[in-house]
């Protein structure tokens, strides 16, 4: 099974995107793994699930077997989260890709996970559709917004009174398009819709989204980590 | 396939572990979890402090003996740290476990070690002066009493772990007839060095022995009763945590009775009808997630935050999108960018809102509805969209007066705008922009005014 990763050229639409499911509860492993599976592009599998691991402890050692291309990680685990596995993985694995997956949508948990790596985040109640959509566009390397993520970033690059001041223009703010983006992303926006909206490509909505990703894994302004704790509401 | 995707490889920054994750090589090792420092009773020779403290440190054991023989040495330094150390440390309670036992050869290494230091500690005094070397006997006699005292006690402990919980001093003295000899010749022991030490003592001729002897017994008896005074003050701790758990266990129980075993409840009764079941689902989910992450909600440790009086904007905004979720089972999904209190124009927006909503449930065909607010300095902005069937708005029959009057009017009335757009099969977004009352120059006067009125 891991031969296969060799030839692998990237890009290729064509082989079938890898993915782990980490998840505690095997209920909802079993619930997702049946989605991705049954997801299709004419006769041939998009999406096969390689494996899947009900603790963090399992998930290291089923990663470093299967190679996969993309994890499905849940943010809430009883050993740490999808946050601490992230921690734990991610240098020995720079190619796999993380995708977020949480019930909660508490600011502070989706803000962790995203700083701690994941080019994704999802909630649990998306449809098995749009979460095998997500799935293939962040194994593109593309990041994978909701719009509640977007509404929080928003948020926190936000200059309101008593905030910390920029140190790191580059990192620190959003550009006005980059905010534009993100606000028609908040407002339940596709990708292709946003495009049309501001006139602009598709690739071009895709670099403004990983640009703010990068932005959000990377600013160290002090207000980004306080604001998601500091936060009441979800 | 590394080069196709650069963006993967920027480094790791966590919000919380920036210095963590920074000291480990490169995707060499996983990080081993920093052992508390606890005694364990399986290598112990003495107390078992080496033991912990190589664990703690990754060290080996034998270079920790090592150390503390050689500290021993000047000045007797390293027995002070033990003994320090023996007292602070807790026993581990996961100690019957079988794990690396110390063989016989290192028992013997390290009993030699033991010897060692005392000797060393012995010779420094010797070398150190005639005038100081007479405690030494009276001392070391001291020392080994309260020693094994000590290691009674915690015998005593590992007892009570075996046994469960029993608490109390009581039961020290239980433990048959091998201990409390033991626990009888430490006393002994301690006592008599505290008594040699009196006799022996050169300087004190002046001091009435009464005093010395009193001063004396005070300090033996406080040393010996260390171990105990120590577990009163963990129990204590202990029972305190015990009673707020409890108390933690019984709130959540009375509120999944009242709210998801009611609503689990009724889904079974509606089991046949899904768009019903969706609906007590939606409710029941969404009031969960309050419970759970609201602003006085359980993981916030249930303290209403100081805007109580005031409902915030983003709290109107959810209450509307659940109460059209609950009335038309469809999913309302919403996103609040900053926030403030709401105030009567505020209220009128999130009423106008929750008509345009209303529609979208009742009129699109879909059932996902997106609202998103956004709170600026000079103004409040939500848009609420569907991707559902759209319409005409030159079309729309003259008796319909949801948006003309709910929407469009209510907007007017306050200062606010409404903007529509939607054409046939395109879906529909309604999007209300209302000014900021507190921003308008001429009204700052009554500003405060209408802010109190609100509450």
């Amino acid at each position: 099974m891991t031969s296969a990763d060799n030839d692998d050229t990237g890009g290729t639409p064509r082989r079938p995107v890898r993915v782990f499911l980490v998840d505690d509860h095997a209920l909802f492993r079993t619930g997702v793994r049946a989605e991705l599976d049954s997801t299709t592009a004419g006769s041939t599998a998009q999406i096969v699930v390689v494996g899947e691991a009900g603790s963090i402890g399992e998930a290291v050692a089923g990663i470093a077997r299967h190679q996969p291309d993309v994890v499905l990680l849940d943010v809430h685990m009883p050993d740490g989260g999808g946050a601490e596995l992230l921690r734990r993985v991610r240098r020995a694995h720079p190619e796999v890709v993380f995708l977020a997956l949480s019930v909660s949508d508490a600011a502070e948990d989706v803000i962790a996970v995203i700083r701690a790596g994941a080019r994704g985040y999802v909630t649990k109640t998306i449809s098995g559709q749009e979460l095998a959509g997500a799935v293939l566009r962040v194994a593109d390397g593309d990041p994978v917004f909701s719009p509640r993520l977007a509404g929080f970033v928003l948020d926190a690059f936000s200059d309101r009174k008593g905030a910390t001041p920029v140190s790191d223009p580059e990192l620190d703010l959003l550009t006005p398009r980059e905010r534009d983006v993100l606000r028609l992303l908040a407002r339940g926006y596709a990708y292709k819709e946003i495009a049309s909206e501001l006139f602009i490509s598709v690739k071009t909505v895709e670099t403004h989204v990983s640009s703010v990703l990068r932005k959000t894994q990377l600013s160290n302004r002090y207000e980004l980590s306080r604001w998601a704790t500091d936060r009441r509401l979800v | 396939m590394t080069g196709t995707r650069p963006r993967v490889t920027i480094p790791q920054v966590s919000a919380e572990t920036v210095e963590d994750s920074n000291d480990a090589p490169a995707g060499e090792r996983d990080r081993v979890p920093v052992r508390p420092l606890r005694r364990t009773r399986r290598r112990r020779v003495v107390a078992g402090v080496a033991g912990a403290l190589s664990e703690h440190l990754d060290v080996d054991v034998l270079w920790v003996r090592i150390a503390f023989t050689v500290l021993a040495g000047l000045g007797g330094a390293g027995l002070l740290v033990y003994g320090l150390l023996w007292m602070f440390t807790e026993l581990d309670s996961g100690d019957e476990r079988s794990g690396t036992d110390e063989n016989p050869k290192q028992r013997q290494q390290s009993l030699g070690l033991v010897a060692l230091a005392f000797g060393l500690f012995a010779a420094f005094v010797a070398l150190s002066g005639q005038s100081a070397s007479w405690f030494m006997v009276p001392l070391a006699v001291g020392l080994g009493g309260v020693a094994l005292v000590w290691r009674e006690a915690d015998e005593a402990q590992r007892r009570r772990w075996r046994d469960g919980a029993r608490s109390g001093v009581t039961e020290v003295v239980g433990g048959g007839r091998g201990v409390t000899m033991r626990l009888v010749a430490g006393l002994v022991l301690t006592c008599g060095g505290a008594a040699l030490l009196i006799y022996q003592s050169p300087t004190l001729d002046h001091v009435p022995t009464v005093l010395i002897a009193v001063l004396a017994t005070l300090v033996g008896v406080v040393v010996l009763t260390v171990p105990w005074w120590l577990r009163l003050v963990r129990e204590l701790d202990e029972q305190r945590r015990a009673t707020v758990r409890t108390r933690e266990r019984e709130e959540i129980a009375a509120h999944l009775h009242d709210s998801v075993l009611q609503t689990l409840a009724l889904i079974q009764k509606h089991a046949e009808d899904g768009r019903e079941v969706v609906r007590l689902a939606r409710g029941q989910e969404r009031q969960l997630r309050t419970w759970l992450y609201g602003p006085t909600g359980y993981r916030r440790g249930g303290r209403p935050t100081g805007h109580a009086a005031n409902t915030m904007l983003s709290e109107a905004i959810a209450v509307a999108c659940g109460d059209v979720e609950d009335a038309f089972a469809v999913a309302v999904q919403h996103v609040v960018v900053g926030d403030c209190a709401t105030d009567e124009r505020l209220t009128a927006l999130v009423q106008a809102a929750r008509e345009a909503i209303v529609n979208s449930a009742k009129h699109s065909g879909v059932e996902q509805v997106s609202v998103y607010a956004e709170v600026e300095e000079t103004a409040v902005t939500v848009f609420v969209r569907d991707r559902g069937s759209g319409f005409d708005a030159d079309a729309v029959p003259e008796d319909r007066h949801g948006l003309a009057d709910s929407i469009n009017g209510r907007m007017r009335r306050n200062g606010g705008r409404v903007r529509l757009r939607t054409a046939p099969g395109e879906g529909t977004e309604v999007q209300l922009e209302m000014p900021r009352v507190a921003h308008r120059p001429q009204q700052d006067a009554d500003a405060p005014a209408q802010r109190g009125e609100t509450s």
